[in-house]
């Protein structure tokens, strides 16, 4: 850090050469520029530890367990002798149509330390007839563990100490306890997982091996682990203080395991066993099964260890593959370094630009169903005028018609009043003059005046007849 | 008055060994105690991780010279970190520009490393005309920020990213009894906002003690006037219990220090101080100065308070002004738009 080559402005940095008489002990991973130097009386940063404990107390702890097994071999009795609750967990069924994950988290607390436990449990492994998708959903699962926190790192207003860590920490792998090998589903299940999670294999149901059988089966899943090339999970032996243990234990790989939220009173003291009748299984108890030692590596001893692995290495080459993916990269083809940016800057050119023609396409296409629909419906337009025109013409024309009819209808009425009208007068003459000339003519033109009289009765009786047509009218 | 008992905050903690022993009980061959699950050793993998990987720490001392800054870091980590600078002749005049220098140490106490850089600002405030004084400063430090967010995005990312950012500066106020000047005040303000600022009186044996609860009283009220939040922050208290202590301390900044790296015999003790005609000024004497609670402060107490705030919110502050400036400079979750990037959209 102290040769930095910052020469930007005003100010330079460099270090200091001042001869050391007096040397510290260097210990591993210390930076070679800088100088070691003793301390000629109590400080007091030896209670860092003690404040970074402090703070990691108040925050509190997460872990995550993912489970994978076949239905029924223990994996939730497992966890429950293993924390010592009753985690509320149902049987699940045989039947199901693929692997689902189901995860939970619990909040335990023991002292003053809280750990936010999320345990995942592959529901339906193994049990389809064609198992060659089993493995898929649970490298999706893990995969959009790593993939959210990815996208929780590159927010740019991110909050990743508030963030709760979904990513799986360790990974049980629970091994049926047939004595001879592993399954192929196995194999190909723990190979492609051995890159993305920690794997501890585990065998389920050891109450069921015996001690002979157990050693042998145990060798035969390390050899056919290691020739098939999936890399468990190591328990670190660089640490001076657990090298020790964590390489006694990575020898006792596989852990042959025994669950039971059951107890059972041996001598004076409640135990958890599970009794037949031949005997009790004790699951504390490090002769019958490995349980303690699984508990003491998995807990007790490596826990911050599986955290950092899962951190630092799987998550980190999960990022890694998919950046490089994405097209980032940190050094271009003649091996200068690219910054972030300059690949960036070019795919967002590339991705504006395909946008821009995406919406020009957008738009086009757009314009051109607008003229459609236009054309379409100025057809109908012209259609429905052409229809309204002719309505109107008929419409019209029938109006003339009626309009000639009622003409001929008044030319009729007049025709008939003026008729009524000569004819009253004519009858009102010929009365007077029928009254007159009744006495004289009456005996000469009696049958004239009486056809007369008929045709005028007659007329009048026509009259009167049109007299009631018109006034029916 | 200061207060010759020592403030509980101020308690040096625990003995180490006893506090950490994690009473597990040991699994024998009979029956182990079945109530006890161990999840609480998870602290000891911490600290035992924390110990192997050792600490690290980046503190910058800012102030005119002769104020005494290389001999109070001396004094803080009791031995040679900062070599006094030394104006051999009156040629080397006062330089036209701030040199930053930087220099590390590795030291280590009962087994805890720690990786301790002290960054010296000679020529602060010693210019004629010092109006941008702090322009370079505030680029070194963005320098910084910057070096990390830049190893942070990279594809292929180190193990452990080398912490270079400054976590702490320590600003030293010249003693003149009246109140601050406008160099401190423009200095203070500016970088308050992006680094933890500790302000302390320097040289405060010469003031008396009614000058020096004046003086301190006048700089937090000028403090509280400009709007200048140093450490401890008000509003990055994080419980009831933070804040009871933060105003604790909030009441007695600036620490009025002196610093010494010699020692003399004072009452059959060889102590750290300064030997004058009319007495000797104890360093670590609470009743002669505040150097003891500066010390528990910055080391004791409060470190991993400071490279928190240091690291989550004056360097998110950073990151998030460098990506909205320079939209193009880091990927950002695509947008459900883009075609070809697999990303699940947010």
């Amino acid at each position: 850090m102290t040769t930095s080559d910052i020469a930007q402005g005003p100010f330079q940095v460099y270090p200091q050469s001042v001869p050391q008489s007096v040397s510290v002990k260097k210990g591993t991973g210390q930076d070679k520029n800088a100088r070691p130097l003793s301390l000629s009386g109590h400080v007091g940063f030896d209670s860092l530890p003690h404040q970074l404990v402090n703070k990691s107390t108040c925050q509190g702890f997460c872990f995550n367990i993912l489970c994978i097994g076949e239905t029924g071999i223990g994996k939730s009795t497992l966890m429950d002798t293993l924390f010592n609750t009753n985690f509320e967990n149902f049987e699940s069924s045989h039947f199901e149509p693929k692997v689902k994950l189901r995860a939970q988290t619990y909040d335990l607390q023991e002292s003053n330390v809280r750990l936010k436990l999320t345990i995942v449990n592959t529901v339906g492994f193994g049990d389809q007839m064609n198992k060659q998708e089993s493995y898929q959903h649970v490298v999706d699962y893990i995969d959009t563990q790593f993939e959210s926190y990815l996208q929780e790192e590159l927010k740019i207003k991110r909050s990743l100490h508030n963030y709760h860590d979904s990513r799986i920490h360790a990974c049980l792998y629970f091994i049926a306890p047939s004595g001879h090998s592993l399954k192929s589903l196995d194999l190909v299940t723990m190979k492609k997982l051995d890159s993305k999670v920690n794997i501890i294999p585990v065998i389920a149901k050891a109450d069921t091996i015996s001690k002979s059988e157990l050693h042998k089966f145990k060798i035969k899943i390390m050899s056919e682990l290691v020739s098939n090339g999936v890399q468990i999970y190591q328990f670190p032996t660089d640490d001076e203080t657990v090298s020790k243990i964590n390489t006694a234990m990575n020898g006792i790989l596989p852990f042959a395991v025994v669950g039971s939220s059951e107890e059972v009173k041996i001598g004076n003291k409640m135990v958890k066993a599970r009794q037949y009748p031949w005997g009790v299984v004790q699951v504390e108890n490090e002769n019958h099964c490995d349980f303690v030692k699984l508990r003491e590596m998995l807990i007790c001893v490596n826990m911050e260890d599986l955290r950092e692995q899962t951190h630092t290495r799987h998550y980190e080459l999960y990022r890694r593959c998919k950046l490089e993916e994405m097209g980032f990269t940190d050094t271009n083809p003649e091996s200068k370094p690219v910054s972030l940016q300059e690949t960036y800057e070019a795919k967002r050119h590339e991705f504006l630009g395909d946008l821009q023609r995406r919406e020009e396409e957008m738009r086009q296409m757009f314009v051109q169903r607008v003229k459609e629909k236009e054309t379409e419906l100025k057809e109908a337009e012209r259609e429905l005028q052409g229809k309204f025109e002719q309505l109107k013409r008929l419409h019209s024309e029938e109006k003339s018609k009626l309009d000639e009819k009622r003409r001929s209808l008044e030319d009729e009425i007049n025709t008939f009043s003026k008729k009524k009208a000569a004819t009253e007068l004519l009858q009102g003459q010929s009365f007077n003059t029928n009254a007159n000339l009744k006495k004289d003519k009456d005996r000469k033109k009696s049958p004239e005046m009486e056809a007369k009289d008929v045709n005028l009765t007659c007329d009048e009786a026509t009259n009167q007849n049109h007299n009631c047509c018109f006034r029916n009218l | 008055m200061s207060e010759v008992a020592v403030p509980e905050m101020m308690m040096p903690p625990p003995a180490m060994p006893a506090a950490f022993q994690v009473e597990k009980p040991v699994p024998g061959p009979g029956m182990g105690d079945f109530s006890y699950v161990g999840i609480d050793a998870i602290l000891e993998q911490m600290r035992r991780k924390a110990m192997k990987q050792g600490f690290e720490l980046n503190i910058m001392v800012v102030g005119q010279s002769g104020l005494g800054k290389s001999t109070l870091m001396n004094t803080l980590f009791k031995s040679k970190v900062s070599r006094k600078s030394v104006q051999a002749t009156s040629q080397e005049k006062i330089p036209k520009t701030i040199d930053i220098k930087s220099v590390s140490h590795d030291i280590e106490e009962k087994g805890v490393r720690m990786k301790l850089t002290v960054i010296d600002t000679p020529g602060f405030g010693d210019q004629i005309n010092n109006e941008n004084c702090w322009q370079p400063i505030m680029k070194f430090i963005n320098a910084q920020y910057e070096q990390y967010l830049q190893e942070e995005i990279n594809i292929n990312r180190k193990k452990r990213i080398p912490d270079s950012r400054v976590h702490c500066c320590i600003y030293f106020i010249p003693p003149t009894g009246h109140c601050l000047r406008p160099l401190d005040v423009e200095f203070m303000r500016r970088l308050s906002k992006v680094v933890n600022i500790v302000p302390v009186i320097a040289k405060a044996d010469t003031l008396t003690l009614e000058e020096r609860d004046f003086f301190k009283q006048k700089i937090r009220e000028e403090l509280r006037a400009n709007g200048i939040d140093v450490y401890p922050q008000k509003e990055f208290d994080e419980d009831a219990e933070d804040r009871m202590i933060n105003d604790k301390i909030r009441e007695m900044i600036p620490f009025a220090v002196v610093g010494s790296d010699q020692e003399y015999q004072v009452n059959g003790r060889r102590l750290l101080g300064r030997k004058t005609k009319w007495g000797t000024i104890e360093v670590e004497n609470i009743a002669h100065c505040e150097f003891a609670y500066l010390r528990d402060l910055l080391i004791r107490t409060h470190m991993e308070n400071i490279k928190d705030i240091t690291s989550s919110i004056h360097y998110e502050v950073y990151r998030v002004r460098r990506l909205n400036e320079n939209n193009t400079a880091i990927p950002c979750p695509p947008c459900p738009m883009i075609p070809h990037f697999p990303l699940k959209p947010l």
